[in-house]
């Protein structure tokens, strides 16, 4: 029979972020779907209590809290001996994990320490005939899988956009303290911060309903034989700020801006989408002299409706990668749908 | 002084990502259609790594690059051509699947073997470079084995910087949700280092490096070992193409102006 730990950590506020609450959501209707499998929940932060109370109505069996004020801290060192810790106090078969940097830091070595097996990246779990098999995609979301293991623990990462979060009153729950074992080896490497841009220059937005790629050609030279790149940025820049939607790029956009060229300064490579880049989750995506090509698009796998203006009605857009291409000037367009906006404010 | 590190940059193959993969079942399980003939690259976070590698080589004078893969060795041997130019590297190489499809841990101790037995280690001086995620497996598990292996636990992934101060300590930048970095110190090697892009453009081709790595590149090929994968934990149920295609809508008839409206009225709908 397995048993489920639900593997949480805590933000640096003290609260439960919404994957975390996703995957709280994916252990219990593991736990349903394997007949009522026990499940625990694990936390690991500063301080758990707050965090527990929130979600103690959950049915959890047990609260099992690794706290202190060095496991608030993002670390390999600390959070894997947290994560080894708890899932040995539970002694869970199954771990459910919300695919935060965190715990993806973690998630192998930790299973690697157990004996076990790690997933990261689980887009579905499903229980058949009483076996667990979980979904997931291979070569950056060109094909998906349905696999299952025989090593226990077997650490699920789930991703992130795939089931609901839980929701329920908070409560009061009682914490069973678990302590975890820190060698002076564990504070070699120490946290020192986040580094971000400032909150009216920050272009990723995960939560935003809408993603907007902006592709190179918005630096390239257009039909009067110029570029207008200073354009393209207040165009793009005015646009993210009436829609608030997320900022994705190309590789070659964010290519060139690591190059030095005349860019849009507030492209980076972590606003890239693609094979090398990311696979956001939006409910709808605008690209944008993007031309749509494979190693882009398998970066849109979980962007529900797309659409692209481009001026050439042959880019990879056309060839079933979105479900409407504009075949049209993206400069002309887009003054125009920011105009449109602005109405509407 | 500074440290003479060596640099081990793990790094698998993948299919060139111009190219359209198919799955099929062989007998070992899922696999590739036609996966020798496709044209392959080294994993493309690996070749960030193995930039950001030589550009620590560079900086830390006598330190030593060593790149581990684990792939077919003729098809590595083809990568190595446009590889070799790109950085002075010992190879290292064991011979077996790049399948995306292997297991991260059975990979993961075909690496850390292969790194211990390059004679001379020197955990003191032992950096495990990589990519985070491959584009075949995208797990982002491999490298932490190698390192709980090597009994490493100063471990980083997403890596965009890493710098070393002037008392020797690193100052290391790893990607976080929500488009920010995580800024760390580490106090030194042994260090697990799991590369997004990095920094740096990928640097032109240098035959003359091409030339002196290759003269280690035939023999490692040659004394390539097998893998020796253990595959029992895992069973692969299926594995299918997306279903997917759209029906792609090409609007070439209307003003600016009308797909501007349609636009808007689409990013209003919820
Ligand atoms: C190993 C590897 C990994 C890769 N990983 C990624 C990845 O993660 N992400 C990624 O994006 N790419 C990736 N690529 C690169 C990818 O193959 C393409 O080269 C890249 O996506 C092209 O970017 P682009 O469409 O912005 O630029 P281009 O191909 O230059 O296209 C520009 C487009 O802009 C259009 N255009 C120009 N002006 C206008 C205008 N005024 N109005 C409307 N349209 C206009 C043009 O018609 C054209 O379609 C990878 C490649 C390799 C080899």
């Amino acid at each position: 029979m397995e048993s489920i730990l639900c593997l949480l950590h805590t933000e640096s506020n003290g609260a439960l972020a919404r994957p975390a609450l996703e995957a709280l959501t994916a252990a219990k209707t593991l736990a349903a779907d394997l007949g009522d499998a026990m499940v625990d929940v694990g936390l690991i932060g500063a301080d758990v209590q707050a965090a527990a109370d929130v979600i103690a109505p959950c049915g959890a069996r047990r609260f099992l809290g690794a706290a202190g004020p060095e496991l608030g801290e993002p670390r390999y060192a600390t959070d894997a001996a947290a994560a080894e810790a708890l899932i040995r106090a539970s002694g869970a078969t199954l771990v459910v994990a919300p695919q935060t940097s965190r715990v993806a830091r973690v998630a192998g070595g930790v299973a690697r320490r157990l004996g076990g097996s790690a997933d990261t990246h689980i887009t579905g779990l499903q229980v058949e005939k009483g076996a667990l098999k979980i979904a997931r995609w291979y070569y950056r979301q060109r094909m998906e899988a349905t696999l299952s293991r025989l090593k226990r623990p077997w650490i699920l990462v789930v991703d992130s956009g795939c089931v609901k979060p839980w929701e329920g009153a908070p409560g009061k729950a009682r914490v069973e303290p678990v302590s975890v074992e820190l060698t002076e080896a564990a504070r070699r490497s120490r946290f020192l911060g986040v580094q971000e841009p400032p909150a009216d220059e920050q272009t990723i937005r995960p939560e935003a309903e809408l993603l907007f790629v902006a592709g190179a050609g918005w630096t390239k030279k257009q039909a009067d034989g110029h570029t207008h790149v200073p354009d393209a940025e207040k165009l793009i820049l005015e646009f993210l700020k009436r829609t608030q939607a997320s900022l994705g790029g190309s590789k070659s956009l964010v290519d060139i801006s690591g190059e030095g060229q005349a860019v849009l300064h507030f492209m980076t490579h972590l606003n890239q989408i693609g094979q090398t880049g990311a696979t956001p989750r939006h409910p709808k995506g605008l690209a944008t002299c993007c031309h749509g090509e494979e190693p882009h698009t398998v970066g849109w796998r979980f962007v529900n409706e797309r659409r692209a203006v481009n001026r050439d009605p042959s880019c990879g857009w056309a060839r079933g990668k979105a479900d409407v291409l504009y075949v049209a000037d993206a400069f002309e367009v887009m003054e125009k749908v920011n105009a449109l906006l602005a109405k509407q404010d | 002084m500074s440290v003479q590190y060596q640099i081990f940059v793990c790094g698998g193959i993948v299919p060139d990502p111009l190219q359209t993969l198919d799955p099929v079942t062989a007998p070992a399980g899922p696999a590739l259609k036609n996966e020798m003939m496709l044209p392959a690259v080294l994993d493309p976070f690996a070749w960030h790594a193995l930039f950001e590698a030589a550009r620590l080589a560079r900086s830390s004078p006598g330190s030593k690059i060593y790149l581990v893969s684990l792939a077919p060795k003729a098809k590595l041997q083809q990568v190595m051509m446009s590889v070799a130019q790109k950085a002075v590297f010992d190879l290292v190489v064991i011979d077996g699947p790049a399948s995306g499809f292997t297991d991260s841990n059975a990979v993961a101790a075909a690496l850390s073997e292969a790194i211990q037995s390059v004679p001379g280690l020197d955990m003191n001086r032992l950096l495990v470079f990589g990519g985070w995620e491959s584009a075949s497996r995208g797990s982002g598990t491999t490298l932490q084995a190698v390192g709980e292996i090597l009994g490493i636990t100063d471990q980083f992934q997403g890596v965009d910087d890493l710098r070393i101060e002037s008392d020797g300590s690193f100052r290391i930048l790893e990607r976080i949700d929500g488009g920010k970095h995580q800024v760390s110190t580490c106090a030194g090697a042994p260090a697990v280092l799991g590369w997004a892009t990095g920094n740096l453009p990928e640097p032109p081709n240098n035959p003359q490096i091409g030339m002196t790595n290759m003269r280690g590149i035939m023999p490692a090929l040659q004394k390539a070992r097998p893998a020796k994968l253990n595959a029992q934990d895992l069973s692969y149920t299926s594995v299918t193409l997306p279903k997917q295609q759209r029906e792609t809508r090409v609007v070439d008839k209307l003003s600016a102006e009308e797909i501007a409206r349609e636009i808007a009225e689409w990013i209003k709908k919820s």
